[in-house]
């Protein structure tokens, strides 16, 4: 293992880029498909309502608990176990006629009319959220994601070139979709803090796309010889090692968040496992490919970059 | 040339003026002393500000006057110690930071309880201490003295209610037109300045009064001077001569900052009544105010006393001979009353009042003590009126929403709804001065009046637009299971590091727990909070640190092939250095999005990682670069494992 021999690679990843494509081109359109037929599961953060945590002494069957609820009044609520057993969650949707003062309150009138039938009941956690502040944490949501991909882009385009810029984002967005149509294929929950991950997700995937583009540069300038294929392969092979390491002590903490990190935690998880994984193979196929497709050659990359040439000043520490 | 250039980068740029001859330059990979030193120092003081974090804070109440400055006495004191000792709760401490006391308990069971009891103790006889749980840091001295500080828990992880709320501002900004209408009309008649009739004078947030000529306009344009809210302009229109007042965008601005921070101050006084340690209640945007209570027990209470909105107004009967405009009508103990218009005095000149019991009764009553303003009102119009009723309207607003169809959009729309009501109409027996009582209303009603009066009233009406409510149960599972993950997670690193780069795994495993430490401390420095997303941005952080030890030994490793050990190592870093920085600029970059426009969670979530990115460039470029240099440099090599 600790032979330098054991991790020289030698893969044809471009020889089967056309695969790549075509993989990732239907991926894509199943995401696209699902986010456009089924939508997104979303949450309370995104919809507006209410919603009560409650534990409770014993196991029980959330219909049971559903069937005391309506007797209560309170008919259109859903009721899902949460984690355990005895983790209730009690979801309502907005309900206008009650008026700001009585949505406001139904969280708690819902754990009272609970607690008379289950004594040994504890209230988790509360949340209401008004319809506009909904409204507005979805926008404010999409503009952080639009921003993120648009800062990436210049910051790639002055740092590097052109097709480095539109390679870099088309992988982030790939990654994002593909993220996206998970959670609109599985019906999984998508909250604030699955939108965190998300935005996680370009800060990580882009780190690895930066790093793979940087060595794919240095090759570029450094070859007299081999097709631009040859090439990006080699660059490719030269940091799959640091690649795959990466990612797998990243997947580790995230599985660590995944089984102990809590329900609560949980959606974050799984978004930033599969945006890791993605984002590997992003930036190995899809930056990578986006290059061949605009036809990077050597002459785009002569220009003199004094922070590339400069090594002297990379002297430090 | 352009082959030479190339040429040059293919073998190292810098291995012909570093690399190519060490030993001119002295031994390979060595630092010079003052370098290990400083690195050696960054991570001693993250260590002592981190350290902080390790101590459990006490169980503890704190008790803190009503009026916030006073300290609390020496009398009370003596009675709290002996109340808690009789109902056998051990005492560990009792601290004066000369204006709250803190008590800390032994047990963190008898919490609850030696609240209670210190609550009916020091509030015997009326409220004048905020009695709440505290959590008592148990920093050692010396820590303390040198700024250290533990990081405080958000929501989440203590347990508490925050809340979000709308201050309804169009109808604020209305009712301030209507009253400036209201009162330029008395001034002008009081004045005797003529005004041409007109049914309407608001327009939007327009008044426009009309005058038959231009000197009659310039005499109420003197008389109105005080209406500074107000951009004043002068038009014709056929042939009346108008004096238009109109609130521009930059009075509106300055009223809804008068307005929000009238609402603040009179938030901050009711919350500070709830029993919290430490209420936080700030301005977000133009119309909102956000409310974190942590560690508050009733939030439905708290839910109450936030969105109530009431106040009092004392207005005289109304005589036979008064004319229809003057009076407005209301039902009282089953007949109707009527009661003039205008009022003596409202709760805004409220300066004490305390919820107590009627001696004879023992019904609940109010007792309001005035300020002079409304003292001096009081007393002017209720010595002339003596045998005259006076009545106490009762007004309470209520907010409520309904959907609207708007340009094909629904739309929600917010509004109020206001329900008056007498609550007492009594002879007047003598002039009234600065303090008098009010029965009439139940227990609760009572109370929170008094609470509502003493906070002082709200400029604008509020709602409630988000609420999120954390059990202090869910708070610790939190906790717990967010460092379980970075225990776990943090384990496997430093095992596959190990595994896989030995010794050099080694140095990134010491560079990465340095890591931890200084992001800890950096975030304790800065007063961060700490929240779950938080904690998961700290397991992130510990993932990916380590990349940039990979990314330098994977060079190192490849530098191998062509180069000998040192010139390798030296090599490998260099060359990585690059790399690193525009990978964590560009994430750094995410983060400050993340930051600047995400809110509640994602905010959390966006510090860790900002931070989590700047400690990581430093020690796995500097500390990771001083252990491999301490254990490889300045030494004839022959191999190294990588």
């Amino acid at each position: 293992m600790s032979d330098s021999q054991a991790r020289t690679f030698q893969i044809d990843f471009m020889g089967k880029r056309l695969i790549a494509m075509v993989l990732s081109a239907i991926v894509l359109a199943a995401a696209l498909g699902s986010l456009a037929l089924q939508g997104l599961n979303l949450g309370l953060d995104f919809t507006g309502g209410s919603l009560v945590e409650v534990k409770l002494a014993e196991k029980v069957d959330p219909q049971t608990v559903r069937g005391y609820l309506v007797e209560a009044g309170f008919t259109n609520g859903t009721v899902q176990t949460f984690g355990s057993d005895e983790d209730l969650l009690i979801r309502v949707p907005p309900q206008e006629e009650l008026g700001i003062a009585g949505q406001v309150g139904l969280g708690d009138e819902i754990f009272v009319a609970l607690a008379t039938q289950y004594p040994g009941i504890v209230l988790q956690q509360s949340n209401y959220v008004g319809p506009a502040v909904g409204d507005e944490l979805a926008e404010d949501g999409g503009l952080a994601l639009l921003t993120a991909l648009l800062v990436v882009m210049l910051y790639i385009l002055f740092r590097f070139t052109k097709q480095f810029s539109v390679g870099a984002v088309v992988a982030l967005a790939h990654d994002v979709i593909i993220v996206l149509g998970c959670f609109s294929i599985f019906g999984w929950t998508f909250d604030l803090t699955v939108l965190a991950a998300l935005l996680a997700v370009i800060g990580y995937s882009l780190n690895d796309t930066i790093v793979v583009s940087d060595r794919i540069r240095e090759n570029f300038r450094r070859a007299r010889r081999g097709s631009p294929v040859e090439i990006i392969n080699e660059a490719l092979n030269q940091t799959l090692g640091r690649t795959l390491v990466t990612s797998l002590t990243t997947l580790f903490v995230l599985l660590a968040l995944l089984f102990a990190g809590g329900e609560v935690i949980r959606g974050f998880a799984t978004a930033l496992s599969i945006g890791v994984v993605i984002g590997t193979y992003s930036s190995i196929y899809v930056a990578a490919n986006v290059l061949l497709v605009m036809n990077i050659s050597r002459e785009d990359l002569l220009v003199p970059e004094p922070e590339q040439d400069g090594n002297e000043d990379g002297s430090f520490p | 040339m352009r082959n030479d250039e190339t040429n040059s980068q293919g073998t190292g740029e810098p291995g012909s003026t570093l690399l190519g001859a060490p030993s001119r330059r002295g031994p390979m990979n060595v630092f010079p002393a003052w370098k290990y030193t400083l690195i050696a120092l960054v991570c001693a003081l993250g260590l002592i500000y981190a350290a902080p974090n390790v101590f459990q804070p006490d169980a503890a109440v704190q008790v803190r006057a009503l009026d916030g400055d006073s300290a609390v006495g020496a009398a009370d004191r003596a009675q709290i110690t002996s109340a808690l000792a009789q109902a056998d709760i051990d005492v560990i401490g009792l601290e004066d930071d000369g204006n709250s006391l803190i008590v800390r308990l032994a047990q963190e069971g008898a919490q609850l309880s030696a609240r209670e009891l210190i609550a009916e103790t020091v509030n015997a006889d009326s409220v004048d201490y905020v009695v709440a749980l505290a959590q008592a840091p148990t920093t050692p001295q010396w820590l303390q003295d040198l700024g250290g500080k533990p990081m405080s828990l958000g929501l989440d992880l203590f347990g508490g209610a925050h809340f979000l709320l709308q201050v309804n501002m169009e109808d604020y900004i209305a009712g301030v037109v209507d009253n400036s209408a209201e009162g330029m009309r008395d001034t002008l008649i009081d004045g005797r300045i003529r005004f041409l009739p007109s049914r309407n004078w608001i327009d939007g947030q327009t008044i426009s009064i009309g005058f038959r000529d231009d000197e009659t306009r310039e005499e109420a344009k003197t008389a109105l001077v005080d209406y500074q809210d107000f951009l004043v302009q002068e038009r014709e229109v056929a042939g009346d001569f108008i004096l238009r007042f109109t609130l521009t965008e930059d009075k509106i601005r300055a009223l809804e900052d008068r307005a929000i921070s009238q609402n603040l101050t009179s938030l901050r006084n009711r919350v500070n009544e709830l029993g919290v340690s430490e209420p936080q209640v700030q301005r977000l945007g133009r119309s909102r105010i956000v409310v974190d209570l942590p560690g508050i027990q009733d939030s439905a209470r708290a839910k109450e006393i936030l969105n109530k909105f009431a106040n009092l107004e004392f207005r005289l009967e109304a005589l036979p001979r008064a004319r229809k405009s003057q009076i407005e009508t209301y039902e009282y103990e089953g007949r109707m009353q009527d009661i003039m218009r205008r009022n003596i005095v409202t709760g805004n000149n409220v300066q004490d009042a305390q919820q107590s019991y009627d001696p004879e009764t023992s019904q609940p009553q109010v007792s309001i003590e005035l300020d002079n303003e409304g003292g001096r009102k009081m007393h002017a119009s209720t010595k002339d009126n003596i045998g005259r009723s006076m009545a106490i309207l009762f007004i309470e607003q209520k907010p409520r929403v309904r959907q609207l169809v708007r340009d094909g959009e629904t739309i929600e729309e917010y509004y109020t709804v206001e329900e008056r009501r007498l609550i007492s109409v009594a002879t007047i027996q003598a002039a009234l001065g600065f303090s008098f009582r009010i029965t009439g209303l139940g227990l609760r009603e009572a109370q929170d009046l008094a609470l509502l009066l003493r906070a002082g009233a709200l400029a604008a009406p509020m709602y409630i637009v988000e609420e999120r409510t954390v059990g202090a149960q869910l708070g610790d599972e939190n906790i717990r299971r967010g460092w379980q993950s970075v225990a776990i997670g943090f384990a496997l690193v430093l095992a596959f590091m190990i595994f896989y780069y030995r010794g050099f795994g080694l140095a990134a495993n010491v560079a990465l727990t340095a890591n931890l430490t200084l992001l800890v401390a950096i975030m304790s420095i800065l007063g961060a909070t700490l929240t779950l997303p938080g904690i998961a941005g700290i397991v992130l952080t510990v993932g990916m640190a380590v990349d940039a030890n990979v990314l330098i030994f994977s060079r190192i490793r490849e530098e191998l092939k062509n180069h000998p050990p040192q010139m390798a190592i030296q090599a490998g870093f260099d060359r990585a250095l690059l790399t690193i920085t525009d990978a964590n600029v560009t994430t750094f970059f995410v983060a400050i999005i993340l930051l600047s426009i995400g809110s509640g969670p994602v905010r959390g979530f966006a510090v860790t990682l900002a931070v989590g990115i700047v400690t990581s460039m430093f020690t796995a470029i500097l500390v990771t670069r001083a252990l491999v240099n301490l254990i490889y440099g300045g030494r004839k090599l022959e191999s190294i494992k990588i």
